[in-house]
């Protein structure tokens, strides 16, 4: 029999947080700091929204970009929350998560040869839907003296004549680095310069902790909205993970051939969660902000506990992951975290998981309950001080 | 800083002030004056406890009456109120828009217990024209918690 396989697939490798899954379903009493999704449930009255429309028999396809009513309201909201302004007609579409918008979003714009920008590290889909798309992924690795912010300089190191497209994964998962309007008038002076497109993806935008300041969308800076694929989606913000909703906002002539590829591969994305999401994005900022308050509360703890067993970590204002380094123990991230697992059985995802440059860091993530966070640093605490005796 | 410690403590009365501190970001002596003064205004009323009795062994009778009254000259509800929310076996009293206008929620320990405190000592009052008691037959959910059973953490361990 023939190989049945595509080589370029069996060439990607599988994601280092699914390896860590498998080891740890196997134990019990396991306490975990490694999800990244929301501990809340989706605020009832989204569900509630997504219950009447199947009760009003609501079952059948949307159009290929989606809901007009979703596109409205999303529009909307990001002129309140990110003062910038797409026409729903013909530059945004509704995308199953923001990752089904990463993956076609690259296969639109990349040819052969095309590379393609991942600072990291960064979350695990980048690099692969790189290779998926035909294009060469080329790392960037971020550093953690500038708390893994992307600087001017690294962006034009890394710069070749073949360099199309930059990612740009802020507020980041997994090291909750963000990027204020400073650092980004920085990086699109160099966009503009090598004439780049920038892939945007803003799925934590919500989620920063700076006093007095929100996310700002490098979309919003002069000139750069004609370059940008701006992602994001409900997931993190809404705590709507399992409904599987994001959007693409892209000038006209990217978001058409995005479009394309969505209308083959998926159809639309599903109609029972567009429904949950009108009500999400009209009536749901009070629900978003006071999440964000018990982020924050937990982020705090959780930089103070670190404080006190003297863990050296940067402050994270984004997301909800803090990124902890362990090199002073002088293991392997994924030794740390195997043994820790083994030993105090407490799950964290090695930060190599989110590329290379992760070696010496791990993931930790705060989207737990006060007391399941306490639990799992007290056990954490306890491991160190072995290590260190 | 008002907001944000209520907000908190209504759901974990039990925090303990320094992580209270640390987690809004301010000093914990700041913390502590904060509820000092909204304890002395009485903001905050008091510290209790949500026991669903029902796993207990202990006896419980819950019921609401609807309680119509005549106000007072001068007083308006608050002297019948007042009245109503002395006896002890009296868990709550709310003046009420409606079809009537006191609701009593009451707790005795049995079914008997709580008549005999309709019929003898909350009708026989002067002001009272009449009273509607609804035996509470079950508690789903109350101060805005889930009586049932915690929720579990259905979650991927890594994601």
């Amino acid at each position: 029999m023939r190989n049945p396989l595509s080589e370029r697939i069996v060439g990607v490798p599988f994601s280092g947080i699914r390896k860590f899954f498998d080891i740890a379903a196997e134990m019990d009493d396991v306490i975990s700091l490694g999800v990244g999704e929301p501990d809340f449930d989706t605020p009832w009255h989204i569900r509630d929204e997504g219950i009447y429309s199947l009760e009003k028999g609501k079952t059948a396809y949307t159009s290929n970009a989606g809901l007009k009513e979703l596109k409205a309201e999303i529009g909307k909201y990001l002129e309140r929350r990110f003062q910038v302004s797409y026409d729903y007609d013909t530059e945004m579409m509704i995308t199953v998560g923001g990752s089904e918008a990463i993956d076609i979003a690259m296969r639109a714009m990349l040819d052969p040869g095309d590379e393609v920008l991942v600072p990291q590290p960064s979350y695990v889909s980048y690099m692969p839907c790189a290779v998926l798309a035909n294009g060469k992924p080329v790392a960037i690795n971020l550093k953690e003296e500038n708390e893994f912010r992307l600087t001017a300089q690294e962006l034009e190191d890394a710069i070749t004549p073949k360099t199309k497209l930059l990612v740009l994964p802020f507020p980041n998962n997994p090291t909750g680095a963000v990027m204020e309007r400073e650092d980004l008038e920085a990086i699109a002076e160099v966009v503009e310069k090598y004439d780049l497109f920038v892939l945007s993806d803003e799925i934590y935008a919500e989620l920063t902790y700076l006093e007095g300041k929100s996310h700002v969308t490098i979309a919003s800076l002069p000139g750069m909205r004609e370059r940008t694929v701006l992602i994001n989606g409900f997931s993190k913000a809404y705590a709507m993970t399992g409904w599987r909703l994001g959007y693409a906002c892209a000038p006209k002539v990217i978001l058409e051939q995005m479009l394309k590829i969505h209308q083959y591969a998926i159809m639309c994305a599903p109609t029972t969660s567009q429904y949950a999401a009108v009500e999400a994005v009209r009536n749901g900022d009070a629900d978003v902000a006071g999440m964000r308050e018990e982020y924050n509360g937990r982020r705090r703890y959780l930089m103070h506990r670190f404080g006190e067993m003297g863990l050296k970590c940067f402050e994270p204002f984004g997301a909800f992951y803090a990124f902890p380094c362990i090199q002073e123990f002088g293991m392997t991230s994924e030794e740390f975290a195997t043994r820790m697992l083994q030993e105090e059985k407490v799950v964290v995802v090695p930060g190599t998981a989110f590329g290379d440059c992760g070696e010496g860091f791990l993931r930790i993530s705060y989207a737990y309950s006060l007391d399941s966070l306490k639990e799992a640093l007290d056990r954490l605490e306890s491991f160190i001080q072995k290590l260190r005796c | 800083m008002r907001e944000k410690i209520l907000t908190f403590i209504e759901k974990n009365s039990r925090v303990d002030l320094k992580e209270l501190a640390i987690m809004l970001g301010v000093d914990e002596a700041a913390v502590a004056n904060e509820m000092a003064a909204m304890e002395k205004e009485h903001v905050i009323c008091g510290y209790h406890t949500l026991i669903d009795w029902e796993k207990t062994s202990i006896e419980k009778v819950n019921a609401l009456i609807e309680v119509r009254v005549t106000p007072q000259r001068g007083r308006g509800f608050d002297s019948i109120a007042e009245r109503v929310y002395n006896y002890p076996e009296v868990n709550a009293v709310y003046l009420i828009s409606g079809g009537y206008d006191l609701l009593v929620t009451l707790e005795g320990k049995t079914l008997r217990e709580v008549a005999q405190f309709v019929s003898d000592k909350l009708s026989p009052l002067e002001s009272v024209l009449s009273t509607k008691t609804n035996f509470i037959l079950k508690k789903y959910k109350d101060h805005g918690t889930v009586i049932a059973k915690p929720q579990e953490d259905e979650r991927m361990l890594v994601s």
